[in-house]
């Protein structure tokens, strides 16, 4: 079937406000979960699952929390992983105290953990832009890191801060193994995504933006930036928090707060930039991307130039690679890789036609 | 300092001209030094098409701004719809039915023509964060009836065909007309038009024109404009205001302000 969207007449508004208005991506998202939620769990090795697949959603997911912040909001963060620390921290410590806490339960205060503090430091935003901003974030990912380790309460009075995340239990299932931590992973990603997806497309989305692209004028229209911008905040550190509590819960299992390091942070920003700032598609492409190029690298380059280049090579090609695509996208793409994609859809609707 | 005419709303045909719902008092508006706005009044009636003009730098976008609440005036009363308006700011006028467009132009960049005027809707939509998150029930049905109500104003301002494309991508004469559409969505009781017609061809200020006397005919809608272009202010305006260097020097119907000797002579000296 061509991709296409003539003779897919929208009759109405509601079929026109669709998530999905061209029938062929509807069913691709269908496709997509499917192959993800069913085929890939039964074929990949535990390999793939626990050293790829899981960390990609997870960061995904980070990375979709820091693209509602910067790129819808345009508000810039190098706290992201610091709210992940939050969100991790905080699911142990609502398990650990609450006796029987339900796990799903567990991941959302810890989420609303993040949320919170997320307001907390997006404060200065409400008077301060761009590179100031992002130094007061930077503030805030040093502060967090360190009360976590400061205050020992916070690790249950564990060694510098290491915290080992309870089993997994739902409705009485434990989900120990990488097939099970997989699927639960992606239920929880895929529904946040869809969630973002629907708050970018409708009024909060817009007040985003908005704020984003002019805050003069939607003011006199009537959305308080004040109020956009730090619910952009929180719901930006609410999906960085969850993504940290399954960082804890279905990747690592032991995490200290140094994890959750300035390192990190630009890791996810790396992400969105790559993958396309504004797109929540973007994100998964910006995770995959970042995660997998390093094993490519330490797979093919050896493959090509043999053993002669010594170890230390691949990682330093690694930053080389990384510096040079950041720079490509920052100045030739600023939408990352979703516009390739994007422009990629737009050819193949018109193909084999040039114009 | 001048003879300050008094101002005469003329009778029009077909439009009801109604009572002063906006009224003025002793503004003045300085930014530091630099005195903006010197102890002005005038007032605005209900659905009359009143147009503030003056040389560069007059001081005509600050007064719409005093108007909508961006600037706070040091000195001066504003009566709105008969109470008394303290500090106010943009989003309490929007509330109170204010909507405007600017000198330059203040869309959001990298929204769609749709979009765009859907935040003009802001202030009329009701669901929250949570059930947008869901795209459930109540908010499905919300995005919906406002859409409805977005398109047409689509149709009215005739930009079918370029509903889902980027603004940044439109040449500026579309552009203008968006952003009317974006202060049209929100259903506006008083419409402040910064230079509406600027750097437009004829056809395009023929056009806007027309939408300007549309919208004041068929929505009954008040509008205050700023316009340099003195064919179409003469024309299409019922009363006029005229400022030059932060002062008020002229207020009348267009015939009135035509033949004042103090308009002339700042238009004169000012080279127009
Ligand atoms: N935010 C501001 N800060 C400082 N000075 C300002 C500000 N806004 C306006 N002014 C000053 O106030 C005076 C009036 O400016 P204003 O923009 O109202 O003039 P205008 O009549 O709209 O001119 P134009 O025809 O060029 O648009 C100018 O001297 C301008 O420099
Ligand atoms: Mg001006």
């Amino acid at each position: 079937m061509l991709y296409r969207e003539a003779g897919q007449f929208k009759t109405s508004y509601s079929a026109d406000q669709q998530i999905f208005p061209i029938l062929q991506d509807r069913y691709g998202y269908w496709v997509i979960l499917a192959i993800f939620g069913v085929l890939v769990p039964m074929l990949a090795s535990a390999y793939w699952l626990k050293a790829i697949l899981i960390p990609v959603l997870i960061f995904s997911l980070a990375a979709i929390g820091l693209n509602i912040l910067t790129g819808y909001a345009g508000q810039l963060s190098l706290g992201s992983a610091a709210f992940m620390a939050v969100g991790a921290f905080g699911a142990y410590n609502f398990r650990l105290r609450i006796d029987g806490l339900p796990f799903l339960v567990a991941l959302i205060l810890g989420g609303l953990a993040a949320a919170a503090v997320g307001v907390l430091f997006g404060l200065p935003s409400l008077r301060i832009k761009g590179f100031y901003l992002a130094v007061a974030t930077l503030a805030a990912q040093f502060f967090i890191v360190w009360v976590l380790v400061k205050f020992p309460w916070f690790s249950n009075n564990a060694s510098s801060g290491v915290i080992t995340a309870q089993d997994v239990v739902i409705l009485g299932y434990h989900f120990d193994g990488p097939q099970a931590k997989y699927v639960l992973t992606l239920a929880v990603v895929a529904a946040l995504a869809l969630a973002a997806k629907n708050l970018v497309r409708t009024a909060t989305g817009r007040s985003w933006m908005a704020v984003r692209d002019m805050d003069v004028a939607a003011e006199v229209i009537g959305i308080r930036p004040m109020r956009a911008k730090l619910l952009a905040f929180a719901v930006s550190s609410f999906y960085c928090g969850v993504a940290g509590a399954l960082y804890a819960y279905t990747y690592l299992g032991t995490v200290e707060p140094e994890g959750f390091n300035l390192d990190l942070s630009f890791r996810i920003l790396f992400m969105i930039i790559i993958g396309g700032v504004g797109s929540i598609m973007g994100s998964f492409l910006g995770s995959a991307f970042i995660v997998l190029l390093p094993i490519l690298l330490d797979n093919v380059v050896p493959a090509i130039f043999g053993n002669a280049l010594g170890a230390g090579f691949a990682s330093n090609l690694q930053l080389i690679v990384f510096g040079g695509l950041i720079i490509f996208f920052l100045i030739v793409e600023p939408h990352g890789l979703a516009r390739l994609w994007q422009i990629g859809k737009e050819k193949l609707r018109l193909w084999p036609f040039p114009h | 300092m001048s003879a300050v005419m008094t101002a005469e709303a003329p009778v029009a045909e077909g439009r009801r001209i109604g009572e002063v719902i906006l009224d003025l008092q002793g503004i003045s508006l300085s930014f530091g030094g630099v005195k903006a706005l010197t102890n002005i009044s005038f007032n605005v009636r209900e659905h009359e098409i009143r147009s503030i003009i003056g040389p560069n730098g007059a001081g005509k976008s600050s007064m719409l701004n005093v108007i909508n609440g961006v600037y706070h005036p040091q000195e001066g009363q504003i009566h709105f719809h008969g109470s008394r308006r303290q500090k106010m700011d943009p989003h309490q006028a929007a509330a109170q039915g204010i909507a405007r467009t600017f000198q330059n132009i203040a869309l959001f960049k990298g929204m769609s023509v749709l979009d765009n005027i859907m935040t003009g809707r802001s202030l009329k939509m009701k669901c929250g964060l949570l059930r947008h998150a869901l795209y459930w029930g109540p908010a499905q049905r919300e995005e919906i009836a406002h859409r409805r109500k977005v398109e047409e104003i689509i149709d009215f301002l005739e930009i079918q065909s370029i509903r889902k494309t980027p603004v940044g991508r439109l040449p500026y004469g579309l552009q203008k007309r968006v952003e009317l559409g974006r202060a049209l969505a929100a259903e506006p009781s008083m419409l402040l038009l910064d230079e509406p017609m600027a750097g437009m061809n004829v056809e395009e200020k023929q056009d806007m024109c027309r939408f300007i006397l549309d919208v004041n005919d068929q929505f009954g809608t008040t509008i205050v404009l700023i316009e340099h272009d003195m064919g179409v202010v003469m024309d299409i305006s019922d009363r006029v205001v005229v400022l030059d260097y932060g002062k008020k020097i002229g207020d009348g119907t267009p015939d009135e302000v035509k033949n004042n000797p103090d308009v002339i002579a700042a238009y004169l000296g000012a080279s127009h």
